[in-house]
């Protein structure tokens, strides 16, 4: 830890006290979000997004290869994500550590859990042949609040693929089959405030993070709370509601820009 | 399979470029917030990323020079920037490449007022097509010059090559994959010093001359398009 947060922390919380963030924004309000698609033609679905100003690219690639035995009939999906140290002065080259492990894990979850991708159309023959999908996510600028940066890149990059049949000669390219994805809200709570969408300076100062992902009809379908800090039972039932107003616009933007 | 398809026909490559046309080279320069200087190019279909940070004090200690500050560039490919998906993390084509970069762009900056630091390039490789060195070595010209590190001369590249015996400037993807020689090279467009030479492939005195020269003027070529990027930048930030 660097000096500079210990007196960030100060002057963020004096903020707090009058109901102001560092950057004008409400408690409960998002950095202005944008979503492209179809970034990278090398791969089969693509996207770039920024939030103020992190900006993340995932890249979809496809192939063929086995299943696992205990899934005889179901693709495989890998999630990678890599804090290369393009994005930050403080992250370093080498294999991935902690962070980046526990990062490509959240996302990863989200999208396997809630059956995002659904990966039982993604068998070519038992046993023998399914979709290998592997997302891959590239943090380009870090800002802050890299959970939803990432979550928000990888599905709209998913939403966008292409399944390339045609070059592994087992039939026609079609669209990946994809379900209705949750969306991921994360705030963060300091001097008893807490804060949607944390900016880098908020994260670093923050003693709680509770990431909420919610479905098109409000409902919760994942949850992640870290660092040491504690939540009470009311902050949590007014961080769900805020992530699930949040989380309605993120989802109309996202399927605006997939075009669906 | 594919290799009986004519690269150069009519005076015409495979693209349509004429031999001494270079693909489309777009170049913007500070397009990150935590970076302190950063470029992003695309040339013809590779699209890079690069991020300067430093000088800043090189670790491990042990990398320090007493005397002079070292060049830290980081060649990287994103695991979707071809066509099979690239395992992630360096390999022995990257480690090359990043040494040599790294030297190229040493010397154009004023090391030796920099004992012991470091100044680090992290170039990304977001979509690869032949020519990403080059490219990545010309978009980290531009994001060392937005970093504000003091230089002689903003370093740029560009390669030349040789396809069905016709010498032509920049391998195209089916010219570098089918084509007979390939020679990356990197000058100092003030003085026309020569920063970077590889090649590999097969060609006469002759040949090597022609495509040297051709290579040359496609470096300051692109070298303009380096500059418009910077002017552009700043005359943005006075207008607000």
């Amino acid at each position: 830890m660097t000096i500079t947060p210990s007196i960030k922390r100060e002057y963020l919380a004096k903020l707090a006290g009058q109901g102001k963030r560092e950057d004008d924004r409400g408690f409960d309000e998002f950095r202005p979000i944008t979503i492209e698609t179809n970034v990278i033609s090398k791969a089969e679905g693509s996207a770039r997004v920024k939030i103020g100003n992190t900006q993340v690219v995932a890249g979809i690639k496809m192939s063929v290869g086995e299943p696992y035995s205990d899934s005889p009939e179901s693709g495989v999906m890998v999630t990678a994500a890599e804090l290369i140290p393009l994005a930050s002065p403080d992250f370093e080259a080498g294999p991935p550590r902690e962070k980046a492990i526990e990062l490509s894990r959240v996302v990863d979850r989200g999208i396997r859990e809630s059956e995002v991708i659904e990966l039982d159309k993604l068998c070519i023959e038992p046993k023998e042949k399914v979709w290998v999908v592997f997302i891959d996510i590239h943090i380009i600028d870090y800002d802050g609040n890299l959970f939803d940066a990432a979550s928000l890149a990888a599905l709209a990059a998913l939403m966008t693929t292409t399944v390339p049949a045609n070059n592994f000669e087992v039939g026609d390219d079609y669209p990946l089959p994809i379900k209705e994805p949750p969306v991921s809200c994360t705030s963060v709570k300091f001097n008893g405030n807490v804060v949607i969408d944390p900016s880098l300076d908020e994260e670093e100062t923050a003693e709680a993070r509770l990431t909420v992902a919610t479905d098109q009809n409000g409902d919760i379908r994942a949850m992640q709370k870290g660092l040491n800090g504690s939540f009470t039972v009311d902050e949590i039932k007014k961080v769900i509601n805020t992530s699930i107003d949040n989380g309605k616009k993120i989802r109309e933007q996202l399927y605006k820009s997939v075009g669906k | 399979m594919k290799s009986d398809i004519k690269l150069f026909e009519n005076g015409k490559r495979l693209d349509g470029r004429k031999p001494d046309e270079l693909r489309n080279i777009k170049i913007e320069t500070g397009v990150l917030h935590r970076a302190e200087g950063s470029c992003y190019l695309e040339w013809g279909g590779n699209k890079v990323i690069v991020a300067v940070y430093g000088p800043r004090e090189a670790i491990p200690r042990h990398t320090q020079n007493p005397l002079r500050a070292i060049v830290n560039a980081r060649y990287n490919m994103a695991a979707f920037s071809v066509d099979d998906r690239k395992r992630p993390g360096p390999d022995r084509r990257s480690r090359e490449i990043s040494k040599v970069i790294s030297e190229a762009l040493g010397h154009a900056i004023f090391l030796e007022r920099f004992p012991r630091a470091s100044i680090d390039v992290n170039i990304e490789v977001l979509e690869a097509e032949a020519g990403t060195r080059c490219a990545g070595l010309t978009a980290a010209g531009v994001a060392l010059v937005d970093a504000g590190i003091p230089m002689r001369d903003i370093p740029v590249a560009c390669a030349a090559g040789k396809i069905e015996g016709q010498v032509v400037l920049d391998l195209g993807k089916e010219e570098d994959n089918f084509g007979s020689a390939d020679l990356p090279i990197a000058i100092s467009p003030r003085t026309g010093e020569i920063l970077l030479l590889q090649m590999d492939g097969h060609m006469t005195g002759d040949e090597f001359n022609t495509a040297l020269d051709m290579a040359i003027k496609g470096c300051h070529t692109v070298s303009e398009i380096q500059k418009k990027a910077i002017t552009e930048k700043y005359q943005k930030t006075e207008g607000d």
